[in-house]
C-alpha cells in the first residue's frame, strides 16, 4: 500500500506539470485581456503601456517559466519564512501577483478560503447528512411513497440550476418574507450569540441552495449502491441466521453500500475548494468561486492559472486518496 | 384652530432647525451601505482604471479641481480655478499655476503640499509603472512647486484646454510621503499603499477585501469639520445588475447602488416596493452604431477592414448610409432598453449644452421610412426576388455585431426589423464584452478589427471638453495591422476637411468658439453618416428614500460629493 501511494505521487508530478502548462497554454490563446474592461477613454498606448507593466510583452515561455519559479520556489519560501520566522536570502523574492488587485494571489486565495470552506463545505456535509437516511430508506422501502416522494425531489434539486433555485430562495425568503439577508455579509465577525444568529441567518440560504444540490445527488448514489446489496446472497444468510433486520440494514448492508459512496464523496471534496461558483455569486459570498469568476471576467491570467492549478492539485490527490481510501475499506481490493 | 396650525407649522420649523442641526456634527449619520455589482479591486486608480477603482478611491483621493453635477469646473483643493482672465493660466498657453487651499491636512495629520501634487505627476509619468491614467498627464512638460501651496504645471505646446492634469476623478493626487517608493516598476509591490492610500478626503479605508468588501471610516482630518455626516461607509461589491438594484429597492438592505443598468420594466417592479428611488444623470455616452467605410469581405484574409480593401461595397454610398438612419425609430428603443436613462439622439458629442448640436435633429431624429426607401430607390438600389435590395450583385444585407449585453441584443432585434422594413438585411451577432473590447489583436471579434459590416456599442469622453474625442476620427488614427489595431477611428472614416477642421479646435483657447468647431465637427460626422448615433445614455443609479443631498454626476465621480450626503430625518 505505501509504495503504490509513494509510485502514485511521483507520477502526480509529471502530469501536474503538464496540466500546468496546459492552463497556461490555454490562457494565453484566450482571446481576452486584462485591460479590455476599461472604459474606452483609456487611449491605446497607455493600454499598451499597462500590458507592457504587466510582463505581458514578454514571450510565453519566459512569462511560463517565470510563473513556475514564483509559485513552485518564491511561494513555498514564502511561506516556510512566514510560519517559521526564518529568512531564505534578502527575502525580496517577485511572487505571483493579480492583476486586478497587484497584490499577491496567495494572500487572496487565503482570504476568500475560508468563506468557502464554511459556505460550501457545510453544505457538503449537510448534503452527505441529509442524503444517507434518504437513501438507505428509499433503498429500503423501494417503491413506497418515502420512495416516490424521496426520488421525485432527488431528481428536481440535482437537475434545477442553483442559479435558478438560489434567486427563487432570494425572491421567497429575502424580498417577500424578509427572513434572511440576500447579501452575504464578509465583515461579520462572530463574537457573541446576536452575531452568531446573524451569521447563521446569512448561511441559511446559500448552504440551503447547495445542501438540496449535493443531497440530490448522494442520495441516488446510496439508493442505488443499497438497492445492490439488498438482494446479496449475505444479506439472505444474515436474515436466515436470525439476525435483527435493523443489524441486517445497519450493519451489513450500510457498510457494504457505503465503499463506493465514500469514493464519490471523496471525489467530490475538490469540489468544496473550487467553490460554488454561481452560488457564490448570486449571494455575493466572497469565496474561491466568486474569485475565479471574477478573474476570468477581468483576465486576471495569474489568478486564474494559481486557482485552476490549485484546484488540479486538488483532483489529483483526492483522486489519490479515494483510491487508498477504497483499498482500506474493501478488504478484497488489493494494490501491491 | 389657526392657533393650532400656527403651532404645527411652528413645530415643523422646529423640526427642520433640529434636523438641520443634527447634520452639523460628524460622523451623527451612522453607516453608510453601497453596493457596487462590479466588486473594487484597487484604490489606487492609477493602477487600474475602471469605473468602480475610480469612484471607490474618489471617497478616500481628490483632485485639484472637478467637475459638478452641471459639468462646470469647481476648485476642490485648490482655491480657484487657473484661467486666463484671473491670471492663473499664462496668455501663451504654456503654463498655469494652481494654488492650493491653505492649512489642508491629509488623513494621517501631515500637511498636503505642493510637492504632494509634483509626487503624483511624477508618479503617474515614471517609465514602466503602467499608470492607467497617463492620458491625463499629456503634454505636460514639467510640474514644479514653486512654494508649499502653489504649483506651476509648464506644457510642451500650446495647450487651449488646460484642465486635465490633477482635473477629474480620474487625476487624483496621492501622497508622496505614502508613495515615495513605489515609482515605475516598484508600483505593484505596494500593496498596502494600494488598498489604503491617504487622502484628503471625507473617508479613510479601515479595511480593504479586494474585490469584496472596502470598509471606510470618516477622515478626522477633513477639511470641514462638520463633515461627513456619515461615521462609516462599507461598500461591498460583487453580484449583478438587477440583484443591486433589488437590494436597494426592494429589500432596502443598501443605501446605494450603483449602476442601475436593468430593464425599464423590471426597475418598475421593483420601485413598486416604496424603499428606493432612481436618479438619472446624463454625461457624454452615446450608445451607437458604427458603419464599416472599408470592405470586411473575409475573402480579403488580412486585408479585409482595412484601406488596402478597398471602400466598402454597400456602405460606401452616402444613400445608403444616411437610409440606414432614417429607418430606425430611437424612441422604441429607448422605451424597450433603457427608459428614463435614454434620450434619442443624433450627436456624438450629446452634452455639455454649449457643445450639443440640434443641426441635423429635423431629418434623423423621427424614423422616416419612406424618405429612407425614396432614397435608396434613386441611388439604384432595387428589391430583389427575395425582398432584399441589391445594385450590381451587391446586396443590403449587413452582418451587425455588437458586445454580449440583453440590452444590446434586444436593440439589434428591434433594429434588423427596422432596417428590413426598408429592405435591409441583418445578420446579428454578439461577442463576449471582454473579448470584443479586448483589443486583442490576436482575435477576430474584437471592436477594433471591425470585421463586419456594423457595430454598436457605448463610447463617450472624460470631462466636458470633446478635442481629444473628435480627434479620434482622424485619417490616421485608424486601426490597421500596422498599428497592431489600435486606433480610435473604427469606422475607418477619413475626411481631410475634417482633419483640417480637428488641427484648427487644438489652436483654438476661445471656449466659444471652441464650442463653435466641435459642433461643426459632430455635425460632418453624422452628416456623413461615419456612424449612426442612437441613444443619449445617462447614468442611472438606486439610492434609498431615506438617503439625501445626492447629486448625481455623470462628469466626474458618482460620490464626488458623499461629503454632503446624509440621512433625511
Amino acid at each position: 500500500m505505501f509504495t503504490y501511494t509513494l509510485r502514485r505521487l511521483l507520477f502526480a508530478i509529471p502530469t501536474l506539470l503538464v496540466i500546468s502548462f496546459v492552463i497556461f497554454a490555454l490562457l494565453d490563446l484566450a482571446p481576452s485581456d486584462p485591460t479590455g474592461d476599461l472604459p474606452l477613454t483609456i487611449p491605446p498606448e497607455v493600454r499598451e503601456q499597462i500590458r507592457a507593466s504587466l510582463g505581458l510583452d514578454q514571450p510565453f515561455l519566459i512569462r511560463y517559466m517565470k510563473w513556475l519559479q514564483q509559485f513552485f520556489i518564491n511561494e513555498p519560501l514564502n511561506i516556510l519564512e512566514s510560519l517559521t520566522g526564518w529568512q531564505f536570502g534578502d527575502g525580496d523574492r517577485m511572487r505571483v501577483l493579480s492583476w486586478a488587485t497587484r497584490s499577491p494571489v496567495v494572500d487572496l486565495i487565503v482570504q476568500r478560503l475560508p468563506q468557502t470552506l464554511w459556505v460550501v463545505g457545510l453544505a457538503y456535509v449537510f448534503g452527505i447528512l441529509i442524503a444517507i437516511p434518504i437513501g438507505v430508506i428509499s433503498a429500503y422501502k423501494q417503491y413506497s411513497i418515502f420512495d416516490q416522494i424521496g426520488t421525485f425531489v432527488s431528481m428536481v434539486g440535482y437537475s434545477v440550476p442553483t442559479f435558478f433555485t438560489g434567486v427563487l430562495l432570494i425572491v421567497i425568503f429575502s424580498s417577500y418574507l424578509q427572513w434572511f439577508p440576500s447579501v452575504y455579509d464578509t465583515n461579520l465577525r462572530v463574537t457573541d450569540f446576536q452575531s452568531f444568529i446573524a451569521q447563521v441567518k446569512q448561511m441559511a440560504l446559500p448552504v440551503a441552495v447547495l445542501a438540496l444540490y449535493n443531497a440530490s445527488q448522494i442520495a441516488r448514489f446510496v439508493r442505488a449502491s443499497m438497492l445492490d446489496n439488498l438482494h446479496q446472497d449475505y444479506v439472505r444468510t444474515a436474515r436466515a441466521k436470525g439476525v435483527k433486520e435493523k443489524a441486517v440494514l445497519l450493519v451489513h448492508v450500510l457498510r457494504n453500500s457505503l465503499i463506493p459512496v465514500v469514493t464519490v464523496i471523496a471525489l467530490g471534496v475538490p469540489t468544496i475548494f473550487s467553490g460554488a461558483i454561481i452560488t457564490e455569486q448570486i449571494f455575493r459570498v466572497n469565496g474561491l468561486g466568486q474569485l475565479l469568476i471574477t478573474a476570468i471576467q477581468g483576465a486576471d491570467i495569474p489568478l486564474v492559472q494559481t486557482l485552476t492549478f490549485i484546484f488540479a492539485v486538488l483532483i489529483v490527490l483526492f483522486n489519490l486518496i479515494a483510491d487508498v481510501l477504497y483499498g482500506i475499506l474493501d478488504p478484497r481490493i488489493r494494490y501491491d | 384652530m389657526k392657533k393650532l396650525k400656527i403651532l404645527l407649522s411652528g413645530a415643523a420649523a422646529f423640526v427642520a432647525i433640529s434636523s438641520s442641526l443634527a447634520h452639523a456634527e460628524r460622523g451623527a449619520d451612522g453607516e453608510l451601505k453601497i453596493l457596487f455589482w462590479q466588486a473594487v479591486s484597487t484604490m489606487n486608480p492609477f493602477l487600474s482604471a475602471g469605473t468602480k477603482e475610480v469612484y471607490a478611491s474618489s471617497m478616500v483621493i481628490e483632485p485639484l479641481a472637478r467637475y459638478d453635477e452641471k459639468g462646470e469646473l469647481v476648485p476642490w483643493l485648490a482655491t480657484e480655478i487657473p484661467t486666463i482672465e484671473n491670471g492663473g493660466f499664462a496668455e501663451d498657453m504654456l503654463s498655469m499655476t494652481w494654488k492650493l487651499k491653505p492649512d489642508l491636512k491629509w488623513s494621517d495629520g501631515t500637511d498636503f503640499t505642493a510637492d504632494d501634487v509634483v509626487f503624483t505627476w511624477k508618479y503617474c509619468t515614471a517609465p514602466d509603472g503602467g499608470c492607467a491614467q497617463r492620458a491625463q498627464y499629456e503634454g505636460v512638460k514639467n510640474v514644479e512647486a514653486v512654494d508649499p501651496h502653489t504649483v506651476k504645471v509648464t506644457f510642451e505646446d500650446p495647450k487651449p484646454y488646460p484642465y486635465s492634469a490633477f482635473v477629474g476623478a480620474q487625476s487624483p493626487i496621492i501622497q508622496a510621503a505614502q508613495f515615495k517608493d513605489c515609482l515605475g516598476a516598484a508600483a505593484p509591490g505596494c500593496t498596502d499603499a494600494n488598498f489604503k492610500p491617504v487622502g484628503t478626503g471625507p473617508f479613510v479605508v479601515k479595511d480593504f477585501k479586494p474585490n469584496d468588501v472596502i470598509t471606510l471610516e470618516a477622515n478626522p482630518n477633513y477639511r470641514e469639520a462638520d463633515k461627513p455626516a456619515f461615521a462609516s461607509v462599507t461598500l461591498k461589491g460583487g453580484g449583478d445588475a438587477a440583484s443591486a438594484a433589488r437590494a436597494v429597492l426592494e429589500t432596502g438592505e443598501y443605501d446605494y447602488a450603483w449602476n442601475a443598468q436593468v430593464e425599464p420594466e423590471v426597475l418598475e417592479t421593483m420601485l413598486a416596493a416604496g424603499k428606493g428611488r432612481l436618479e438619472i444623470s446624463f454625461g457624454t455616452q452615446v450608445e451607437r452604431i458604427n458603419l464599416n467605410f472599408t470592405n470586411p469581405d473575409p475573402s480579403l484574409g488580412d486585408k479585409r477592414s482595412t484601406t488596402e480593401a478597398g471602400p466598402h461595397p454597400s456602405l460606401s454610398d452616402p444613400a445608403v448610409r444616411r437610409a440606414l438612419s432614417l429607418a430606425i425609430d430611437r424612441d422604441i428603443i429607448i422605451e424597450a432598453g433603457y427608459g428614463q436613462s435614454g434620450k434619442p439622439t443624433c450627436n456624438i458629442v450629446p452634452a455639455p449644452e454649449n457643445v450639443a448640436s440640434t443641426k441635423n435633429d429635423e431629418w434623423c431624429l423621427k424614423q422616416d421610412i419612406e424618405a429612407a426607401n425614396k432614397l435608396l430607390d434613386e441611388a439604384g438600389w432595387m428589391p430583389g426576388p427575395d425582398g432584399i435590395r441589391q445594385k450590381d450583385g451587391v446586396r443590403l444585407a449587413f452582418l451587425y455585431q455588437t458586445s454580449t449585453n440583453s440590452v444590446r441584443q434586444a436593440t439589434q432585434e428591434l433594429v434588423k426589423a427596422m432596417w428590413a422594413e426598408i429592405g435591409v438585411d441583418a445578420e446579428l451577432r454578439n461577442a463576449s464584452a471582454s473579448v470584443f473590447f479586448g483589443g486583442d489583436p490576436a482575435s477576430p471579434d474584437t471592436f477594433q478589427k471591425f470585421y463586419a459590416d456594423v457595430e454598436m456599442y457605448t463610447n463617450n469622453f472624460d470631462g466636458t471638453d470633446p478635442e481629444k474625442y473628435l480627434a479620434e476620427w482622424l485619417c490616421d488614427k485608424m486601426p490597421s495591422p500596422a498599428n497592431g489595431w489600435q486606433g480610435q477611428n473604427i469606422p475607418r472614416y477619413c475626411n481631410p476637411d475634417y482633419d483640417k477642421l480637428v488641427g484648427e479646435l487644438s489652436k483654438t483657447a476661445d471656449l466659444e468658439k471652441r464650442a463653435e468647431l466641435s459642433k461643426q465637427l459632430n455635425d460632418m460626422l453624422t452628416e456623413e453618416g461615419a456612424h449612426i448615433p442612437l441613444v443619449h445614455r445617462g447614468d442611472q443609479s438606486s439610492f434609498a428614500l431615506s438617503l439625501d443631498g445626492i447629486k448625481m454626476n455623470s462628469w466626474d465621480s458618482q460620490v464626488w460629493n458623499i461629503a454632503d450626503w446624509h440621512r433625511k430625518k
